[in-house]
């Protein structure tokens, strides 16, 4: 929604309804789908999904121009996310990989080269599940990079100012997100290209 | 040929260019380096195959989903906004 967002700003900031409605209406279906990924679960995303759009209701008129309305709206959004994270497992959302935006990244550990499976396979109702799999095993800050960058389409510059962290700390939990979806990936389908290899001698 | 292994020497060095690698974001010298070591790390290359793909399911993946209506409804009256309510 980055560069199609066209609303009248002034109207929204002056608590035009209408103009508020249509915001709702064209943003909130990609605010869900990010909401949903980030907490893995319905319910949770649904209350986030009011919440984000409560706040942003009341944070309008203090709204500066400078960032765009949509990285501004998922900037609340995924603070929405975070806070939830924090609420139900108070645990697991500090600490982990929290802050640890060193550039010694993990080496990759398996080695199973999916790309040879079949499109078919990959993009089934099985594999689209080991897609959300493994998303949910980032930790919250990675996962938020991520989806905003690759799922999302956000640039970098985007990314970090949704996230109100500096681009480089972007590129870094990127390429720690990246790593570790491939490595998930490659696991699960380890026994399938293993078998395909066999069928192909 | 050099015996290349992911705990020692280039590959660890090159894991830092990966991202940028598949994004086509890596500057001149590094991509050629890169490349370089991949002709002759089929590891890597696996890596950098693999990882390229998984961008790319994600991408796939990531189709235009509408919201559920039930969802729709319950977030616009949730803002007080029922009036603006037209069937989806
Ligand atoms: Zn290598």
């Amino acid at each position: 929604m980055n560069d199609r967002l066209n609303f009248d700003i002034a109207a929204l900031k002056a608590g035009d309804r209408s103009e508020f409605a249509r915001l709702v209406e064209e943003t909130s279906p990609k605010i869900y789908r990010l909401l949903l990924k980030m907490l893995g679960d319905e319910a949770d995303a649904e209350d986030a999904l009011q919440d984000a759009y409560l706040k942003a209701l009341r944070s309008l008129p203090n709204f500066e121009e400078r960032s765009s309305l949509s990285t501004w709206l998922y900037r609340i959004a995924v603070n929405e996310a975070l806070m939830q994270i924090r609420k139900r497992k108070p645990q697991v959302a500090l600490g982990e990989d929290n802050g640890d935006d060193s550039e010694d990244v993990p080496a990759p550990v398996e080695l199973a080269d999916f790309c040879c499976l079949p499109e078919s396979e990959l993009m089934s109702g099985e594999g689209k599940q080991q897609l959300n799999r493994a998303v949910q095993t980032l930790s919250p800050p990675l996962r938020a990079v991520f989806l905003l960058r690759d799922v999302e389409d956000l640039s970098v510059r985007e990314t970090a100012d949704a996230l109100g962290v500096s681009e480089q700390v972007v590129k870094t939990r990127l390429l720690r997100a990246r790593l570790k979806l491939r490595d998930e990936l490659s696991a699960y389908w380890s026994e399938r290209v293993a078998a395909q290899k066999v069928e192909g001698e | 040929m050099d015996e290349h292994t992911h705990e020692h020497g280039h590959c660890r060095d090159l894991l830092g260019s990966l991202s940028d690698y598949v994004d086509g974001t890596l500057g001149e010298l590094l991509c050629a380096e890169l490349e370089e070591h991949l002709r002759g790390c089929s590891n890597c290359r696996v890596v950098v195959d693999t990882l390229r793909k998984t961008v790319e399911l994600y991408h796939m993946e990531a189709e235009k989903e509408a919201l559920p209506p039930t969802v729709r409804e319950r977030l616009f009256s949730k803002l007080d906004l029922e009036d603006y309510l037209k069937s989806g």
